[in-house]
C-alpha cells in the first residue's frame, strides 16, 4: 500500500509538488499522468525516499518513509526515471550486486535472478556490460533490478520509455502479470498504456492533483465520449442524413481522412439513430463506431485548463 | 554492516573494469620511482632507508589521489545512478563509506605494489623495517585524508574535472597550511590563535614526524579524525545536493 498525506516538496520559492494526497491500494496500478515538470518524478523520489518531502508525509507498506526509510525501501522496487545501472558491470553482476544488498541469500538468491532474467529475457546479454547494450536491454535490466526481491509495492517511472513497441508491449504484460498482489505506481507520457495497464489515473500538473479516476471515468469526460464517427463514400449524402438525427448537437469533418464526427447533445445517446437514419436514406458506410472518448484530449483539456487558471490569478 | 561490504566489493571491482586502474597503478609506480632515484638521490645518500621515498608521497598524492577522487560521487550524480544507490536499502553512510573505503583500498594496492623498493634496500643494506612499516602506515593514512576531501568535492558537482581541480587546490592548501605561503595570508586577517590552528592543520607536519618512523599518537588521530570529518562532510553536501 501506498498513502500520501498532503505531501510537498519546495525549492525556494518554487513548489513542485503541493499538498498531494492519494491512497493507492494492493492490486491496484496507478497511472501517474501529466506534463514534463508537473511533479511526477517528484513524487516518484520523495516515496522511493530519495529526496526529503519539504511537509506532509507519504507510507510505503506501511512504513512512514521518513522515519522507517530501511524498512519502506526494503518493501519496494523503484525504477528511476531514465533506468539508470552501472555501465561498466555486467547484467549478471549488476543483478548479484542487487540481491546482495537485498540480502537474497541460498536457493532464493537463484531462482530470482532466474526469475527476472526469463521474464524479461536477459539471457542473451546476461555477461555484456551494460554500457554496450541498447536503449532497451538497459531498461529492461534496470526493471529487472527493481523487481528482483519480489517486492509489495513498485513505483516505476516511464518504464516504457524508449522501448519499441513489442517491448512496450512485453513491459505491460509483465506489469499485468504482476498487479494482481502488489501495489504499483507507473508514470507515463503515453495515454495508451494508461488504458492497457492502469486500473486508476491520476493527472497531475503544477504540482496538484487534477483527476483522480479510472481510465473509463477519464474518458467519460471526453468531448468525444458517445459520439459516432463514420466514414462515408459521399459526404454530403451522409451530412444531409444525419441532419435529421435531433439529439446531434455538431458535426465534425476530418479533412485528413474524410471523417465525420457526430456529437451528441449532452446526455444522449445517438448511435443506434445515427446508424437508423444513413439506412433509411441509403447512404453507404465504409465504418461506422462508438467513440468511447479520448484521453489525450481529456488530457489536454484538463492540464492546460489548470494552467490557463494559474495564469489568470 | 553488511550494505558497506556489498558497495565496497561492487566499487572495488569497477575500478578494475576499466583501464584506469592499470594506468593509475603503472603511473603511481612510474613516478615514485622517478622520485625516488632521480630527485631523492637514493643512492647517493649512502643510507639504507626509504626517506627519499616517502618524502615525495605527499606531492605525488596531490595529484593521484584526486585522479581517484573525482569520480567518486561526480560520476554517481551525472549517470543518475545516485538515485538508484540512495533507493537501495542502504542507510547514506553506509554507502559514503563503502564508496570511500573501495577507493582506500585501491590506492593501498597501489601503494603495496611498491614493494620492490623495500626488497631493494633491504639487498642494499640493513635498513629499520620498524621505521619503513610505519612510513607505509602514514602513507596510506593521509592518502585517505586525501580521499575523504576529495569523497567531499566529488559530491559537490557533477563535473568530473570540477571535482579534480577543486581537490588538488584544497590538497595543495592543507599540504602547506603551515608555511608562510598560507599562514601570511591568515596572518594578515585573524588573530595569532587562528593562524596557530591553521598550522596546526598542516599535512606535511603531521606526515613528516611519521615519515621519520615516529609514529604519534596525535598524528594518528589528526588523520583519522581528517577522515571522518570529510566523510561526514560528503554524506551533508550529498544530501543537500540530491535536489539539484
Amino acid at each position: 500500500m501506498i498513502e500520501t498525506r498532503q505531501l510537498t516538496k519546495r525549492y525556494g520559492g518554487f513548489t513542485a509538488v503541493d499538498a498531494i494526497t492519494f491512497k493507492v491500494e494492493p492490486g491496484q496500478v496507478l497511472g501517474f499522468l501529466g506534463p514534463n515538470g508537473a511533479g511526477k518524478s517528484t513524487t516518484m523520489k520523495m516515496l522511493a525516499g530519495f529526496l526529503a518531502p519539504t511537509s506532509g508525509s507519504a507510507t510505503v507498506a506501511g512504513f512512514d518513509v521518513e522515519t522507517h526509510p530501511l524498512e519502506a525501501k526494503r518493501a519496494l522496487g523503484y525504477l528511476p526515471e531514465g533506468a539508470p545501472s552501472y555501465g561498466e558491470m555486467s547484467v549478471r553482476e549488476f543483478l548479484e550486486f542487487v540481491a546482495d544488498i537485498r540480502e537474497l541469500k541460498g536457493e532464493r538468491r537463484w531462482q530470482r535472478i532466474d526469475d527476472v532474467v526469463e521474464r524479461l529475457s536477459l539471457e542473451r546479454v546476461l555477461e555484456q556490460p551494460i554500457d554496450t547494450l541498447s536503449k532497451g536491454f538497459k531498461r529492461r535490466v534496470g526493471l529487472a533490478g527493481s523487481i528482483l526481491h519480489d517486492p509489495k509495492v513498485l513505483i516505476l517511472d516511464e518504464p516504457t520509455d524508449g522501448l519499441d513497441p513489442n517491448q512496450k508491449q512485453e513491459v505491460r504484460t509483465l506489469i499485468n502479470s504482476m498487479a494482481r498482489d502488489k501495489t504499483i505506481i507507473i508514470s507515463t507520457h503515453i495515454l495508451e498504456e494508461v488504458h492497457a495497464v492502469c486500473s486508476r489515473a491520476v493527472i497531475i500538473a503544477g504540482g496538484r492533483v487534477l483527476a483522480d479516476a479510472t481510465p473509463a471515468e477519464l474518458e467519460a469526460r471526453s468531448r468525444y465520449h458517445q459520439a459516432v464517427s463514420l466514414t462515408a463514400a459521399n459526404v454530403q449524402q451522409a451530412r444531409e442524413a444525419l441532419a435529421r438525427v435531433a439529439d446531434i448537437a455538431s458535426l465534425e469533418l476530418d479533412p485528413q481522412d474524410n471523417r465525420l464526427t457526430a456529437f451528441p447533445k449532452p446526455g444522449r445517446s445517438i448511435f443506434v439513430a445515427v446508424s437508423d437514419a444513413l439506412k433509411a436514406q441509403g447512404v453507404a458506410v465504409r465504418e461506422l463506431a462508438l467513440e468511447p472518448g479520448r484521453l489525450d484530449e481529456v488530457f489536454r483539456t484538463v492540464t492546460q485548463g489548470a494552467a490557463g487558471k494559474e495564469a489568470r490569478t | 554492516m553488511s550494505g558497506t561490504t556489498t558497495i565496497f566489493k561492487r566499487e572495488l571491482r569497477s575500478y578494475f573494469a576499466t583501464p584506469v586502474a592499470y594506468v593509475f597503478i603503472v603511473i603511481f609506480l612510474l613516478l615514485s620511482g622517478a622520485f625516488t632515484f632521480y630527485m631523492g638521490g637514493f643512492y647517493e645518500r649512502g643510507q639504507a632507508d626509504l626517506q627519499p621515498f616517502f618524502n615525495f608521497h605527499p606531492w605525488l598524492y596531490l595529484f593521484l589521489v584526486p585522479a581517484v577522487s573525482m569520480r567518486l560521487w561526480a560520476e554517481e550524480r551525472k549517470s543518475g545512478t545516485i538515485e538508484l544507490l540512495l533507493t537501495l536499502p542502504v542507510t547514506m553512510w553506509q554507502a559514503v563509506l563503502g564508496k570511500f573505503l573501495a577507493a582506500w583500498a585501491f590506492i593501498a594496492i597501489a601503494l603495496a605494489l611498491t614493494f620492490p623498493i623495500w626488497i631493494t634496500v633491504n639487498y642494499l643494506g640493513s635498513p629499520d623495517n620498524g621505521v619503513i612499516f610505519a612510513s607505509y602506515v602514514g602513507s596510506l593514512l593521509m592518502a585517505g585524508a586525501f580521499l575523504a576531501i576529495g569523497s567531499c568535492l566529488s559530491a559537490s558537482t557533477r563535473n568530473q574535472v570540477v571535482a579534480f581541480i577543486l581537490t588538488v587546490v584544497i590538497c595543495f592548501l592543507l599540504l602547506l597550511a603551515g608555511f608562510p605561503l598560507v599562514l601570511d595570508a591568515i596572518s594578515a586577517i585573524a588573530p595569532q590563535g587562528v593562524v596557530d590552528a591553521v598550522a596546526g592543520l598542516s599535512f606535511l607536519t603531521h606526515f613528516s614526524s611519521i615519515a621519520k618512523g615516529v609514529i604519534d599518537l596525535r598524528d594518528l588521530i589528526y588523520f583519522v579524525l581528517m577522515i571522518l570529518a570529510w566523510l561526514y562532510a560528503t554524506a551533508v553536501v550529498i544530501d543537500m545536493k540530491k535536489a539539484a
